[in-house]
């Protein structure tokens, strides 16, 4: 319905952050922008993890990267020559990070004019956070417009939520210049249905309770998540899989699209919803 | 070749041998170049331009350097765009009638 019609001048920058590590970050990250390209939008995804480049390997494209994030900062390559386009999706471009440097490379200038420059060629641009929030997180977030919080259904996890939740409603550009908020929703990761039902692990209700933010989608722990990272697929271009239509319907609703999200909620749905619920 | 694997093998999910194989190359190359990591490909640019520069006009944008890391050999495949009579600004009708006719 909005596909030709609100062509934004400049593309939106949507960062994926956490706080805690290991919760589902860069697959989400993959998973959100390759999503997003097999519906024609022009996207980039961005590795802000310095120094520990893993973005490149989810995505396939670890043995042809030349040029980096950092090389671009530091006026070494410029930013069409360190993007690699996805060779199974033309609208897909990656920007791997630097193995070798750290953090102290990214500055907030730098940061900023290589997304300004990509705004200008992309219609979104996805960066994927480092765990933590120093300075790595904070410069992906600083530009952000909109941001996916990942969170996995556990305490610790939930709770570096809610603080990276207070970072963006402070340390933002968008905070500190123009007043406005940056958008955050969560994406529920590692779910567990099962686990839930035995009481073991907090509902998807729990979570929103605490966290107070719109939910994204839900991702449930899946086998095919590992499946895809063996091969260097973004799970969306992997094999169909529970997790690949959850993250689906995640960027669905990220684009406003209105989709049921009955297939993560406890109540079991029906047969039906359950597996024609999330339109693909 | 392993000990005690042989019989195992054919079982193992096919996708965790492409993960194994992956990181052996990558780790190989990453390994090699230890912590320089390649970043000799912004001088080698240079010095690439620098070069080329001696006989005739390219900007930084016209050099593409792509590297394509295997097993055996990995290549670096450099393309140079070489300005050509049509980015000396459009003199416009007179060419393009000739060409027509
Ligand atoms: N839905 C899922 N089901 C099963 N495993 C998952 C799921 N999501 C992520 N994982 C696994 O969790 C691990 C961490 O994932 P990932 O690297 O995406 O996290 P991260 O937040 O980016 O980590 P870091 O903080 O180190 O950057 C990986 O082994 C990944 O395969
Ligand atoms: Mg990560």
């Amino acid at each position: 319905m909005t596909q030709l019609k609100d062509k934004d001048p400049l593309g939106k920058v949507i960062v994926i952050t956490s706080g805690k590590g290991g919760v589902g970050k860069t697959t989400s990250a993959a998973a959100i922008a390759a999503a997003l390209a097999k519906r024609g939008h022009k996207t980039v995804v961005i590795d802000f993890d310095v120094g520990l480049r893993n973005l490149d390997m989810i995505m396939g494209c670890e043995r042809r990267v030349v040029f980096d994030f950092i090389n671009v900062i530091q006026g070494e390559a410029r930013l069409k020559q360190a993007l690699i386009k996805d060779k199974r999706l033309d609208t897909l471009s990656i920007l791997p990070t630097s193995q070798t440097r750290d953090k102290d490379a990214l500055t907030q200038d730098g940061v900023e004019k290589v997304l300004n420059e990509l705004k200008e060629q992309f219609d979104y641009i996805i960066c994927d956070s480092p765990a933590g929030i120093e300075r790595g997180a904070q410069l992906a977030m600083y530009f952000a417009d909109e941001a996916v919080v990942v969170t996995n259904p556990e305490v610790s996890s939930v709770r570096d939520s809610d603080r990276v939740l207070g970072l963006l409603a402070s340390k933002t550009k968008r905070a500190e210049d123009e007043g406005t908020e940056v958008k955050a929703q969560v994406l529920l990761t590692r779910h567990d249905q099962r686990r839930v039902d035995a009481g073991e692990m907090m509902t998807i209700d729990d979570v929103l309770e605490i966290l107070a933010v719109p939910l994204l989608g839900v991702v449930p722990e899946s086998p095919a998540v590992l499946r895809a990272s063996n091969v260097g697929m973004p799970i969306v271009l992997d094999e169909p899989s529970e997790a690949s239509r959850a993250y689906e319907a995640a960027v669905a609703r990220l684009l406003g699209e209105e989709v049921d999200m009955s297939m993560s909620k406890e109540k079991k749905p029906g047969f039906f919803s359950r597996l024609f619920g999330a339109p693909a | 070749m392993s000990l005690f694997g042989f019989s195992l093998r054919p079982r193992r999910a096919k996708t965790a041998q492409t993960a194994k194989d992956r990181l052996q190359i990558l780790l190989a190359h990453e390994r090699h170049d230890g912590s320089d990591g390649p970043d000799y490909l912004p001088m080698l640019q240079a010095d690439i331009l620098a070069v080329i520069g001696k006989y005739m006009q390219i900007k930084e944008d016209d050099v593409d350097i792509q590297m394509e890391r295997n097993d055996e050999i990995s290549s670096l495949e450099i393309n140079i765009e070489i300005p050509s009579a049509k980015q000396e600004k459009p003199v416009a009708s007179g060419l393009r009638g000739r060409r027509a006719r």
